[in-house]
């Protein structure tokens, strides 16, 4: 059986991205023009199955004419904009925000941080030594998954999966503002004590790593966590008739940790606390 | 999914509260004492029914914090069972204000302004004062618990303090306001046989008025009348301001003698496209701060073809050092919601807001006995003047936090979500509160609206420049012999202003627009005061903060109060604003004392963060942060 979704065909747009000519599809973000060109844009807080957030602001580019530089993973291209992604201004922007956050926080589980921060010329430690980073304890409230805020950059994915966007379970949000903010239950709650129903949908969109599976984080401690080492297999999940994709990670014959396909048209990468952490009867062998 | 509450229940001073906001719980599902047979059979219109009253969240919280001092858990969650908001969420807002608090506290929180006209005024002393009668700040004595506060707004009668205590009014006290008082002595209720009061202004303060104040709020000294804050008072030549202390601002009558209501009644007979034009030929532009063309954006909203329409006053007035808007509100409110009823005409909306700053007790009481006022005699609701157009106003009242004058964050609060900016696109005009058309105008832009339409657009453009017409409001606080707000014709010079005020004998510096605008030199009060003028001196006009500093002052001091601002009122959505104003406060730190090649390293730093916060900051906040540092390293040569 193949279904294959028919849109009505959209109008395209043409723009100016780099000195040359784009059409992408209406409704296309500046960052989608870049990446079917191959222009690659460093981007933290997008998310491929969140409405973008632009909070980090290091994929700003410039468009011609206005006075601040634009978030690309959200300002849709029109027609006829002039937009450069590689302007002394935008990558010095690009350059100080990956300086502020990894001097604020521990990038260290983000993916191409370091990449990105090479690239830029990044110097976190400029801001010496007492340079005031966000400074958390590892919150470790459960068996299934660990928060480390310390690694959280305010993304606000988290949030939008476990509310309104996907979960609609809203058991955390932002609270606190400024530099004091922080992702949190309500006054605080442990999460076994709050609304979490431990879909660990957040823990899939998370981009840094503050979220992560129990098993994860304890190998990481004992310093046994070796990604190259582990195969992922997708397959079905076999609790109940939803029949959601599930990714399973294995190192050493093990499940260290499940995922789900983001372009799963029915689940987009969602699970439940089943499909999700259920994993050890698989592995229990007496 | 349903929402999940804690099981911790509201005291029944917190459920009153609430429930008196809200109306008794119509069921045991938002929180009844009982779940009866008839609410087992009770289904209601899903979610999307009830998060129709989110918008009371804010009020909710406010309620509970004016009865109790603070929101435990139990109030949240009652709260959030009324009104079908996730606890998480509600937590995320109630923690985003500076007002409230989710530990306990004191009944008595004495707030006192440390911001920069009165720290140029010794607040600092003050402070001193206070801490050794009271103790430190944070600690709770006698009943009572004191802050440091950023501007309160009250710059011209600095080092200032606003005293709020939480409590239930007494029975058959005085519902403050609508007594017709007219003295204009009180924050509230100052007729005779008050036993309580939720709010005391001590202006200019003494530690042992405070303290005093503290023990007993009833004990503090008298407000004296917003006029007292004009020095032009009874001027001829005053437009904006020439009610405030001539009319009696309880009285509709008194309003309506001095010429009130000419301007409606003119509307009414143009029709909306004919007061758009009319504002359009006068060249009116926005006064808060990003001077656009009020007339384009009535038009831009009346034009959408979605609706409902609305109209939003932002009275949400905290730039350090900006207090017109409240004289305005406390001297002449009928103004305002006049100017409102037009400004809802002109856009085709029914509704209109004005969020109104939280630490702006004595304007809150005056507008809402203005807006009844205005009510009960037709001048507001359903036939405005018999003219068949509805129209109502309400007031929001902040909660303490600078961010929510910018205004998409005002749409946000509003709705009960944490007051956070949106990003543009799209505009207010197109999706702004409740997603709908929105035009935002801050209180002095609505005003101007009534001279426009009193004598025609011709006469109003006659005054000012070409680019820049009418007259302006200005905030002159700090070192000067007559502190208050000054309304010129656009095109008066800087040094016109500061003869009116009383300059120091030895002046340092002029900061102008505000914590996010930039300093001037002695030897540039040449500079004319319009937009045109200020841009091509490279600084801004903003919102008409003219602070005055002498040789007295040290400006690294006053850089850091600005910084340590921003930081503390970063809304911290986006990395640029959140974590700059943090480097940007330590950079400063650093350098306090040092000048030349000691400072530079630090100085060079600060320019290549400002840089990034002015590029890439999602709203104004984070892209002025920088400004006025930049223009004392650069205009002053502070470090040198
Ligand atoms: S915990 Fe992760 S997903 Fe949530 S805001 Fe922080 S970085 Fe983003
Ligand atoms: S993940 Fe949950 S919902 Fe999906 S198939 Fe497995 S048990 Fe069912
Ligand atoms: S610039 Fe600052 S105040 Fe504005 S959205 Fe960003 S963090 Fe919030
Ligand atoms: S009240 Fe203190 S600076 Fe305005």
């Amino acid at each position: 059986m193949t279904a294959v979704p028919l849109q009505p065909p959209r109008r395209l747009v043409s723009f100016t991205l780099d000195g040359e000519e784009s059409r992408v599809p209406e409704g296309s973000t500046i960052l989608d023009a870049c990446r079917s060109a191959g222009t690659d844009i460093p981007t933290l807080c997008q998310g491929d199955t969140l409405t973008p957030k632009n909070a980090c602001r290091v994929c700003v580019v410039e468009v011609e004419g206005a006075r601040t530089l634009a978030p690309a993973c959200s300002r849709r291209a029109e027609p006829g904009m002039t937009v450069r992604t590689d302007t002394e201004r935008a990558k010095h922007s690009r350059k100080v925000v990956l300086e502020l956050l990894a001097s604020s926080t521990d990038l260290s589980t983000t993916p191409r941080a370091a990449e990105w921060i090479k690239e830029y010329e990044a110097k976190p430690d400029r801001f010496g030594e007492d340079a005031a980073r966000v400074d958390e304890q590892p919150k470790i409230d459960n068996d299934l998954y660990v928060r480390d805020y310390d690694k959280c950059i305010l993304c606000y994915k988290c949030v939008d999966a476990c509310g309104e966007q996907w979960q609609n379970t809203f058991a955390i949000a932002v609270s606190g503002r400024g530099f004091d903010a922080r992702i949190s239950t309500e006054h605080d709650a442990a999460l076994p004590d709050s609304a979490c129903v431990f879909c660990g949908n957040c823990i899939e969109v998370c981009p840094t790593g503050a979220l992560s599976f129990s098993t994860e984080f304890g190998m990481r401690a004992a310093g046994t966590w070796d990604e190259p080492a582990q195969t992922q297999t997708t397959t079905v999940c076999a609790y109940c008739g939803v029949g959601c994709n599930v990714t399973l990670h294995v190192q050493d014959n093990e499940i260290v940790k499940v995922t789900s396909p983001h372009d799963n048209p029915v689940t987009h990468g969602n699970l439940c606390i089943k499909g999700r952490f259920g994993f050890q009867h698989v592995q229990n062998r007496d | 999914m349903d929402l999940r509450y804690t099981d911790a229940v509201p005291s029944d001073a917190e459920r009153e509260a609430v429930d008196a906001l809200l109306g008794p719980p119509p069921s045991g599902w938002e929180g009844g004492a009982e779940r009866t047979d008839e609410d087992l059979r009770w289904a209601k219109g899903g979610a999307s029914a009830a998060r129709d009253r989110r918008d009371q969240l804010l009020p909710a919280l406010h309620t509970v914090n004016d009865r109790v001092g603070w929101i435990s858990e139990g109030a949240l969650n009652y709260i959030c069972r009324r009104l079908t908001v996730p606890p998480a969420e509600a937590y995320g807002v109630a923690t985003f204000y500076a007002m409230f608090s989710v530990r306990p506290r004191p009944a008595k929180v004495l707030h006192v302004c440390t911001d920069l006209a009165c720290a140029a005024r010794g607040s600092a002393a003050v402070c001193t004062d206070l801490t050794d009668r009271l103790g430190p700040p944070g600690t709770p004595a006698e009943g009572a618990v004191w802050q440091e506060s950023p501007c309160l707004g009250l710059c011209e009668r600095a080092p200032a303090a606003l005293l709020l205590q939480a409590g239930a009014e007494p029975s058959g006290a005085e519902p403050s306001g609508a007594d017709g008082n007219t003295d204009a002595g009180s924050g509230s209720g100052s007729g005779s046989g008050e036993t309580f009061r939720h709010s005391a202004v001590v202006a200019p303060a003494t530690a042992s008025a405070l303290v005093a104040a503290a023990r007993s709020p009833l004990d503090a000294p008298a407000e004296p009348s917003p006029a007292a804050a004009v020095p032009q008072a009874g001027d001829p030549a005053l437009v904006l301001l020439r009610r405030v202390g001539t009319v009696d601002p309880a009285s509709l009558d008194d309003y309506r003698a001095a010429g009130g209501y000419s301007a409606l009644r003119r509307a009414f007979a143009l029709g909306p496209a004919g007061v758009i034009r009319e504002v359009l030929d006068a060249g009116l532009v926005g006064r808060g701060g990003a001077a656009f063309p009020t007339g384009r954006k009535w038009q831009a909203t009346a034009q959408q073809a979605d609706g409902p329409h609305y109209l939003v006053c932002n009275a949400d007035e905290s730039e350090p050092g900006t207090f017109k808007d409240r004289v305005l509100m406390e001297g002449d409110p009928y103004a305002l919601i006049e100017a409102m009823t037009v400004a809802g005409y002109a856009i085709g909306a029914r509704q209109g807001y004005i969020y109104l700053r939280g630490e702006y007790p004595r304007a809150h009481e005056r507008l809402a006995h203005a807006l009844t006022s205005a009510r009960t005699r037709g001048l507001l609701g359903p036939d405005v003047l018999g003219q068949g157009y509805a129209f109502d106003i309400e007031i929001r009242r902040g909660a303490g936090a600078y961010i929510c004058g910018e205004e998409t964050a005002i749409f946000n609060s509003i709705e009960g979500q944490r007051g956070e900016p949106r990003s543009k696109p799209p505009f207010p005009v197109e999706k702004g509160l409740f997603g709908k058309p929105t035009a935002v105008n801050n209180v002095e832009t609505l005003v101007n609206v009534l001279p426009i339409l009193e004598h025609g657009a011709a006469a109003y453009a006659a005054t000012g420049t070409e680019t820049s017409t009418g007259t302006k409001l200005f905030c002159v606080s700090g070192q000067v012999a007559r502190p208050g707000v000054y309304e010129l014709p656009f095109g008066a010079n800087l040094r016109d202003l500061l003869d009116l005020a009383g300059p120091p004998e030895r002046l340092r510096a002029v900061l102008l627009g505000g914590a996010a605008g930039g300093f001037v030199r002695p030897d540039e009060l040449d500079v004319p005061l319009t937009f045109e003028g200020t841009r091509a001196a490279g600084t801004t006009l903003g919102s008409g903060v003219v602070l005055v500093l002498d040789d007295t002052v040290e400006l690294p001091r006053v850089l850091l109060r600005i910084a340590e601002f921003f930081r503390d009122e970063s809304c911290g959505q986006c990395v640029p604003c959140r974590v700059g104003t943090v480097r940007q406060e330590e950079a400063l730190h650093r350098i306090v004392d040092r000048t030349g090649a000691a400072a530079a390293e630090d100085i060079a730093l600060m320019r290549e963060v400002g840089q990034a916060m002015r590029d890439a900051s999602i709203c104004g906040l984070g892209q002025t942060a920088w400004n006025a540092v930049e223009s004392a390293i650069d205009r002053l040569g502070v470090y040198k």
